[in-house]
């Protein structure tokens, strides 16, 4: 995995709360044996007519939505399945991080697996942000805060050991590997004792 | 244990003949690929496959319980949301993704924060015709979508200690709908009941020690909790979801509260068919599912027929039946369940994930109706435009009795 450190785009907004990982990359989809090319199938029927014509009015179909690399949402994005086809999409179609009041458990975990930052942040920033579609934000995760065009900045928590590899670029099964003696100690400590 | 990783096999599960696996057909092509996949990756790395020709497959949270492989205080996880459902015999179970799935297979461990806990009370007695699945979407109703993120549930209380164990499953199966990775009830007798002489359940000198150990994993008296809620049993009647989240969830016989002007009620409004101010009974059905991880087991197969036994399902509804296992499958035609439903015009099927997802192209049609026993009435869940509502089996089927969204209190 790359290292990430910041962040600076535009934004899109998707308003809505509730979020949840059929929306983002329906149930179908999911019958591919690979993790590639899914940023087509972001969205899909929220995206696309029966017919698999663009929806013009659907946000990521505008113009202005292009190259940006932060989504912000309403509440409790992710909820829902455990399927990790919601970050592969929400990355293969450019976005690096998404910012909302609440993250679903895990979504956000499968996103920080997968080097999409989950940004949690407060209600107040969360409207500014609801209500100005296309700012430009500056998220910082060496410093864990995440800055408006105003100047305003707020801090957003993330786990030091996820920030850790993000910031490294470290895989955390290298990390799990490492382990792997002590890991087989206790496997073998808890079957003698059972 | 000698049981750390296994493959289950469910969601692809077919319904006509194109691709064949072994004596069971797969539907869609890109499915048979990928369970062809998953057959060569087991068989590569060694890993104990409940494959397409095992008769002792079906959906894992059934299977699992079913042979006795989930046990008390064991962690269990697997690539899938419901893996909840383990919570109900006291292990600490929840869903990951592909990473993390990868991660387990490569070394047996997964890092983890401590969770909070949060401790749901329930007290008082169910009344007749009000199941296990109305509590739990009532308990869903209550705390939110979101109520439960970062927190493992426990369900607490007499309530709790008076379910069976597939009642308990059933709890434990929809606490991710409520946020919670997790959901768990503390071992007792009826969980020891349940499991003892399962096949992979320890057996004599072992199966003494295990429950003397299994008999230490209850909470602690006086125990803190980061966050708690009261439930009254007693007051819960048939709850029936109405929007495109499990939260947005009433008592059958109530009408959709108002919220005009609120873009989330709006938009579900407008999915679903619906306005704010109407009642549900009466309202139209054109399919009816009963089965998954949720409300797949005999004790709901059981329900249903309650139901349905004597009776006929109403002209232009399709009620699909579909067990959870195999093993569910043939205790329910032997104890003739199967003949009821067949005679009340229902299609009866292999076990499987089915329609609560329709991966396997058993789907519903756009814009039609839905009453389903499944977990999630997200938009487009049962196909695309699909408008489910979650129900439990009893109201399943008096509503696929009635041709319409009925309570079941009447025909019980």
């Amino acid at each position: 995995m790359q290292p990430i450190r910041r962040i600076t785009s535009k934004t899109v907004v998707i308003a809505s709360s509730d979020i949840d990982t059929d929306q983002i990359i329906p149930a179908r989809f999911l019958t591919t044996t690979t993790n590639e090319g899914l940023g087509k199938q972001l969205f899909a029927d929220w995206r696309y007519q029966s017919d698999g014509e663009p929806k013009g009015e659907f946000v990521l179909n505008r113009p202005e939505a292009r190259g940006a690399e932060i989504l912000v949402t309403g509440r409790n994005f992710g909820c829902g399945s455990s399927r990790e086809h919601a970050p592969w999409a929400l990355l293969d179609y450019g976005f690096r991080a998404v910012v909302s009041t609440e993250i679903a458990d895990i979504f956000r975990g499968n996103s920080l697996m997968n080097g999409l930052l989950p940004i949690v942040v407060d209600e107040q920033t969360s409207q500014w942000l609801l209500h100005h579609p296309g700012a430009q934000v500056d998220i910082d995760l060496e410093s864990m805060r995440l800055t408006l065009p105003t100047g305003t900045s707020v801090a957003f928590p993330i786990e030091p050991f996820a920030r850790h590899c993000l910031l490294t670029g470290l895989d955390e099964l290298g990390y799990l590997r490492s382990k792997l003696d002590d890991i087989e100690r206790f496997e073998a400590a808890r079957a003698s004792s059972s | 244990m000698g049981f750390r990783c296994a493959a289950p096999i469910a969601r692809w599960r077919p319904w006509t003949t194109e691709q064949v696996f072994g004596s069971v057909p797969i539907k869609v092509d890109a499915a048979a690929r990928q369970v062809r996949q998953l057959e060569q990756n087991a068989a590569e790395f060694g890993i104990e496959l409940f494959g397409m020709r095992d008769a002792r497959r079906g959906i894992v949270h059934i299977i699992s319980p079913e042979l006795g492989c989930t046990q008390p205080g064991m962690t269990i996880v697997c690539g899938d949301s419901h893996t909840s459902t383990h919570g109900a015999f006291g292990a600490l179970a929840f869903g990951i993704g592909t990473t993390e799935v990868g991660h387990v297979f490569a070394t047996q461990a997964l890092l983890q924060r401590k969770p909070k806990a949060f401790a749901v009370n329930v007290e008082g007695q169910l009344s007749p015709g009000v199941s296990a699945k109305d509590l739990i979407l009532s308990i869903i109703g209550k705390i939110g979508v979101s109520g439960g993120t970062g927190h493992v549930l426990e369900y607490r209380g007499s309530t709790v200690r008076s379910l069976s164990m597939e009642e308990r499953m059933t709890v434990c199966n929809m606490s991710i709908e409520a946020g919670a990775r997790a959901g768990m009830i503390g071992p007792d007798e009826v969980t020891f009941e349940y499991l003892k002489g399962k096949p992979r359940a320890p057996r004599g000198e072992a199966w003494d020690v295990a429950v003397a150990r299994w008999r230490t994993l209850v909470t602690d008296a006086g125990a803190r909790f980061d966050a708690s809620v009261d439930v009254d049993a007693a007051t819960i009647e048939p709850m029936i979801t109405y929007g495109t989240n499990p939260g947005m969830v009433l008592p059958i016989g109530s009408a959709i509260p108002d919220k005009t002007g609120d873009a989330v009620f709006d938009k579900a409004m407008h999915y679903m068919g619906f306005h704010g101010g109407e009642g549900m009974l009466g309202k139209p059905v054109n399919v009816v599912f009963i089965g998954s991880c949720t409300n797949g087991r005999l004790e709901d197969l059981q329900a249903a027929a309650r139901i349905l036994k004597g009776r006929k399902v109403a002209p232009g509804v399709h009620l699909l039946i579909v067990p959870g296992s195999q093993q569910i499958k043939q205790e329910a035609e032997a104890a003739g369940l199967a003949d009821i439903f067949k005679a009340a015009g229902a299609d009866w099927r292999e076990s499987g994930c089915s329609m609560c997802l329709g991966m396997n192209g058993d789907t519903v049609a756009a814009g039609q109706y839905s009453i389903s026993t499944s977990n999630r009435n997200f938009e487009g869940r049962q196909g695309k435009g699909a408008r489910t509502l979650l129900v439990s089996p009893l109201t399943a089927a008096a509503s696929a009795v009635k041709g319409r969204i009925a309570d079941p209190r009447e025909l019980l």
